[in-house]
């Protein structure tokens, strides 16, 4: 039996294409004349179009989160621990929207796509965007499916940003609101990281200014350490000890060896960035760590995101993680505490996991047991 | 439901505001909800707890009562109540001013150890209590701060805390007519409603 036929996974999917001619006028000021987003659906529309829940995808995610696209698919979609039937957000109840998000690289538009004004590709002169232009351009893609109103509107780390702003800009389009691993704003520290990363690529000198595919070239080096950068952030210090140790790939520190010595994490870091050279755009990189820094979700409401919250009308659910040291659980509570002081619904429970950030994409059982337990409450209300 | 709980459901309003300090598994706070119309909030450090109560549709917040309830704005509560954890908590004194601070209202029960059979066991034994109602071994026990009906009101007193109502639960199969007459020595849980 092949993967795609197990019980809990939605099995096959393939990814639809919108087009919105209409175009979008972006926070930055600048307008996209037109534009498309890919997407996958897991799950039936009701009738009444009471059960559709979107997920916002993080950083490098894109709209393939469950299931997939042919029986020789080695690795499902990135959320398949949570989406499927019997799952987190159980298919059998929900209509599932997951889209690559304007901006990305796997088939929305963003800088890898053709200018209509000028006839060449964006390149590095796609629109900077920010996390509203996304929630924007996803309610247009509700209008087109028919969804007045998400059941919920669910994402981890940059993808729960997302959710806290889709609760503000259209606070009765959203009944439910789960942020995981998020913050209302990046520290100083996320943005120095991502500056590491965004430096790695543009100092690459296969960048060319962003016109890399003009020269025929990809700056693969610099993407490959902007990933194992943004890799390390993800995972703790325990994990890391779990996983590699100090053990050794090659050589030895015998005395009289003059042999090099690789540890294992630097295999597997430099694994992990050389994968991900192959199959991200440096633009969109560069487009989406800026756009988190650029996030702060109180920055309009007087810096206060009590009074940003006031605004919504959702219920919220917000998971945070123990070791997660890059949005770490006392980002999660400043969210909380803004929503309890704002007299909003609430819940929230700080998972004990040993990954760090990565967690949200990992079957943790307590975890898996309290988001679903929120799940069947959004199915009840 | 535990005695203590069905007994306190009397002393809040339809319709107020309620946060549930150490809710368990949001029994009370579910039943507050259907039956009284309350909107409540549930404080919870179990997390098998806290998947119950949100599994009930409420609205339970991860939170450690001994780091403290600074996110909670003055007087942005009808009622506060705590079942059961006054004993458990690392400073109880300071969890009650915290407590009288957000809620216009408190409700606090404890397990009385001034119990007769407390005192008996401690008397002739010579050692800490073990029962079917207080089941921990002294080394090992979430409750860390038994305290006596007598212990209680003193305390009450030395931080002027007003109580507004009391009542008393004896063992099971007792009316606890003893319980209300002689509290310190008879009552097994110890109910006070408390005010600044």
């Amino acid at each position: 039996m092949v993967a795609a036929d197990a019980a809990d996974s939605v099995g096959l999917v393939t990814p639809q294409r919108a087009e919105f001619p209409e175009g979008l006028t972006l926070a930055c000021g600048r307008r996209l004349t037109g534009f498309e987003l890919v997407y996958e659906t897991y799950g039936e529309l009701n009738a009444d179009a009471s059960n559709a829940v979107l997920v916002c995808h993080a950083l490098s995610g894109h709209h393939h989160a469950a299931g997939y696209h042919s029986e020789d698919d080695r690795k499902p979609g990135w959320w398949d621990t949570c989406i499927g039937p019997g799952k987190a957000i159980d298919t059998r109840h929900f209509f599932v929207v997951s889209l690559n998000n304007l901006g990305g690289c796997h088939g929305s538009t963003g800088p890898l796509s053709i200018d209509p004004d000028t006839g060449a590709e964006y390149g590095p002169d796609f629109p900077p965007l920010r996390a509203r232009d996304w929630v924007h351009s996803q309610a247009m893609l509700a209008d087109r499916l028919g969804i007045e109103c998400w059941a919920a509107v669910i994402g981890g780390s940059l993808g729960g940003m997302q959710a806290m702003r889709w609760a503000l800009e259209y606070p009765d389009r959203v009944r439910h609101c789960v942020v995981i691993a998020a913050a209302t704003k990046l520290s100083a520290q996320n943005i120095a990281f991502n500056e590491i990363a965004r430096q790695a690529i543009t100092s690459d000198p296969a960048f060319h200014g962003g016109r890399y595919r003009q020269q025929d070239t990809v700056p693969r080096d610099g993407l490959a350490i902007a990933r194992m950068v943004g890799h390390i952030t993800y995972l703790s210090d325990d994990a890391m000890a779990d996983r590699f140790g100090r053990d050794l790939r090659s050589g030895n520190f015998e005395l009289g060896s003059d042999e090099g010595v690789e540890f294992q994490v630097q295999s597997y870091l430099r694994h992990q960035g050389s994968t991900f050279s192959e199959s991200f755009d440096a633009n969109t990189y560069i487009l989406m760590t800026r756009a988190l820094d650029y996030f702060d979700l109180a920055r309009e409401y007087g810096d206060d995101p009590a009074r940003a919250f006031a605004e919504a009308k959702a219920s919220f659910l917000v998971l945070s993680f123990s070791t997660d040291w890059r949005f770490s659980p006392a980002r999660s509570r400043e969210i909380v505490d803004a929503l309890l002081a704002a007299g909003k619904s609430v819940s929230y429970a700080e998972i004990e996991a040993d990954q760090g950030h990565d967690a949200f994409l990992l079957p943790i059982p307590r975890y898996l047991d309290v988001f679903g337990a929120y799940m069947q409450r959004v199915r009840n209300t | 439901m535990r005695q203590d709980l069905t007994h306190i459901q009397q002393w809040i309003q339809p319709g107020s505001r309620v946060l549930d300090l150490a809710c368990g598994d949001g029994e009370f706070l579910a039943r507050l909800q259907s039956e009284r119309d309350v909107e409540g909030i549930g404080l919870e450090i179990d997390g098998p707890s806290i998947t119950a109560g949100i599994a009930r549709g409420l609205n339970i917040i991860e939170q450690n009562l001994d780091r403290g309830l600074a996110n909670f704005r003055d007087d942005s509560f009808d009622t506060v109540v705590m079942a059961h954890a006054l004993q458990a908590v690392r400073y109880p004194h300071l969890v009650l001013d915290e407590m009288l601070r957000i809620g216009r209202e408190c409700i606090v029960t404890f397990p009385n150890f001034g119990q007769w059979r407390c005192r008996l066991y401690l008397g002739s034994r010579g050692r800490m209590p073990v029962s079917k109602f207080m089941p921990y071994t002294w080394y090992d026990t979430p409750n860390i701060h038994f305290c006596t009906v007598r212990d209680f009101e003193s305390l009450c007193e030395e931080r002027r805390v007003r109580i507004l109502q009391r009542d008393m639960v004896g063992p099971a199969n007792n009316s606890g007519v003893l319980a209300r007459a002689w509290p310190n020595l008879f009552a097994t849980t110890a109910i006070y409603h408390i005010a600044r």
